[in-house]
């Protein structure tokens, strides 16, 4: 075993694509550095090569030729899983029905002879880790989702791998189970610090757990960055609308600003563009007193969510725009408001091709 | 009162049915125990005809049996790892080889047996050996085993269930055998009940293969019809039973508490 205690290995994905034998091409070539330690989250919609790309790390998928895979440097695209020491979750968690909870747990560390002595404690560690102390003798079809979740996870984490996958771990589970899961997960991985590639779809698990995401849409990488540069900063439209809400807004801009329907909004220097397309998120659009402000609109709808509300304006763009508005606020359908907006909330992006 | 009839009913259906098939067996098996047949039950019981019959076919009876578990243990060994492959590599390819090992099912067993004679005639030594026999028996029951795994292959993820022990570290023996086998074995057990059933009582491809020094229970269950007298017949009927009934309870209930487990 040669991952450093709490390290990890670094991972290099190196210009790797799958074409599968049908002529399908599930994943475009990409280049991709997963530091020592980092949790990295592949990040999309269904079919978007996300699960191809874990695959191609865990030694389940050949690339095509011409990609390679490296652990620490060292190249590993010939060798099957079972040489690369990685600790892999499966959406389906793939825990044995013909085991208990904790030959589950050991199987790994079986394989690998290590004495039952041994095994046992580190069984019993993962068990208080995970949470599950008492389940040990349990068969796996007398567990409920989260315990198998559980299971499938101090499986993995047991043989103490280089890299730990996961591919979407908490999909098969409810919603309340599955936020309280990400944050114990999100600790977990945190306090192992071992390289963890992470798939989901879920767009609020990779904000959560990423040290970086990846966006995947259509077998190609969108966007790679922190949590933050995705959202705040996102380099196209497809990642601006996939990450949390949106509003995109097409339209010329003149002197640095942008020309609206509802007035003339300052975005800073930028130079004159016939059709432009910026994104502004609704919240960090401010309602303010109609007299002042650069834009104004007419309320259509004010959802409350609780701890924020959300209006629709119309009036102001071309198309209605989203406002996340404080709680507090008195607000009211066909009432006349004035919104201001910080310039640098404005972010450009390239027209979609 | 109308439900009254129609319980009735269904029960007096149930015993007919139950009582066609199972006075001729009855009426067989007290014949084997009968003096003599044709003055009726009140010529005395006797075991005289079972001990004939012992002594006679004992050979015949063993022979059955060994042929029946080397048969099963061949099934075992070659079906299970033939299942799995197949469901594995799902193509055209793995679809004919299906189709191919299932063929025998439709084939009369005369014509197989046919086959194997014309194909191994120059092999005396094989010929005359109760391993041709055990061929036959394999080709014929092969499918039933098989089928029966793929059959509890198909209700679950073995491919996900085998990629989980390979993130493991286990290598593609030790996942066959700690993961793939454990969880196939309701099918496992379906199929060894079935080839060992289907073996001890096999006929027609027997027949045709047989020697006079591999004969087994059923072969010699016709040439006693042919030859000895009734009573002797009905006798070895009667040690059929005994042999093959406690055998099956004892798989069922075997594989009934594999299946609750």
């Amino acid at each position: 075993m040669n991952a450093a205690a709490g390290g990890g290995a670094s991972v290099r994905v190196e210009n790797c694509g799958k074409t599968f034998a049908d002529g399908t091409r599930a994943l475009e070539r990409a280049t991709l550095d997963i530091a020592r330690g980092e949790t990295l989250v592949l990040l999309g919609p269904s079919g978007c090569g996300k699960t191809t790309m874990l695959r191609i790390i865990a030694g389940l998928e050949l690339p095509d030729v011409g990609g390679r895979v490296l652990f620490n440097g060292k190249d590993v695209t010939s060798e099957p899983i079972e040489r690369r020491n990685v600790g892999m979750v499966f959406q389906s968690y793939a825990l044995f029905p013909n085991m208990s909870v904790a030959d589950n747990i050991g199987y790994g560390l079986k394989i690998r002879s290590v004495g039952k002595q041994e095994r046992a404690a580190r069984v019993a560690e993962l068990v208080a880790l995970t949470g599950i102390t008492g389940l040990e003798n349990r068969r796996i079809d007398q567990l409920s989702g989260g315990q198998r979740q559980r299971v499938a996870l101090a499986r993995a984490v047991a043989i103490r791998p280089g890299i730990l996958l996961l591919d979407e771990p908490l999909t098969a589970l409810d919603a309340a189970l599955r936020d309280r899961l990400r944050g114990e997960l999100n600790r977990l991985l945190r306090a192992l610090g071992i390289t963890t590639i992470y798939v989901t779809h879920d767009q609020s698990e990779a904000m959560e757990l990423g040290d970086r995401v990846v966006v995947m849409r259509k077998g190609a990488i969108a966007q790679i960055g922190t949590p933050r540069e995705i959202y705040f900063q996102p380099k196209n439209r497809f990642v601006a609308e996939f990450i949390g809400a949106a509003n995109i807004i097409e339209s010329p801009i003149e002197n640095g600003h942008l020309v609206l329907p509802g007035g003339r909004l300052p975005i800073g220097a930028a130079e004159n563009l016939a059709a432009a397309v910026a994104m502004i998120r609704p919240e960090t659009i401010a309602v303010v007193e109609e007299g002042r402000a650069p834009l104004t609109g007419t309320i259509d709808s004010v959802s409350f969510i609780g701890d924020r509300q959300r209006l629709v304006i119309s009036g102001a763009c071309a198309k209605p725009l989203t406002v996340d508005a404080p709680n507090t606020m008195k607000a009211s359908a066909g009432e006349r408001i004035g919104l201001s907006i910080a310039p640098d909330a404005v972010r450009l992006l390239p027209p979609e091709t | 009162m109308r439900d009254r009839l129609i319980f009735t009913g269904q029960l007096l259906f149930t015993l007919i049915v139950a009582a066609f098939l199972v006075v001729p067996a009855i009426l067989s098996i007290s014949a084997g125990i009968t003096v003599n047949y044709f003055r009726g039950i009140s010529s005395g019981l006797t075991l005289q005809w079972v001990f004939q019959v012992w002594e006679l076919y004992a050979g015949t009876i063993l022979l059955s049996f060994e042929i029946a578990f080397a048969c099963l243990a061949v099934t075992l060994v070659a079906g299970v790892p033939a299942a799995y492959a197949l469901h594995v590599h799902r193509g055209r390819l793995s679809r004919m080889v299906e189709e191919i090992i299932t063929l025998p099912v439709a084939i009369p067993g005369l014509a197989l047996a046919l086959a194997l004679l014309l194909t191994y005639q120059g092999f005396s030594g094989f010929r005359r050996s109760w391993l041709f026999i055990l061929t036959g028996h394999v080709i014929f029951t092969m499918p039933f085993m098989v089928r029966s795994v793929m059959a509890v292959f198909g209700t679950i993820d073995v491919k996900t269930l085998d990629e989980g022990a390979a993130s493991l570290g286990a290598s593609p023996w030790r996942r066959f055998r700690d993961v793939i086998v454990p969880n196939a074995v309701p099918g496992i057990l379906a199929g060894s009940l079935m080839v060992v059933t289907l073996s001890l009582g096999e006929f027609n491809l027997t027949w045709m293969l047989h020697t006079p020094l591999t004969k087994t229970l059923p072969v010699g269950l016709a040439d006693s019809y042919a030859s000895m007298r009734l009573e002797v017949a009905s006798a070895y009927t009667l040690i059929f039973f005994v042999m093959i009934i406690p055998l099956l309870v004892a798989m069922q209930m075997f594989a009934d508490k594999e299946q609750a487990r």
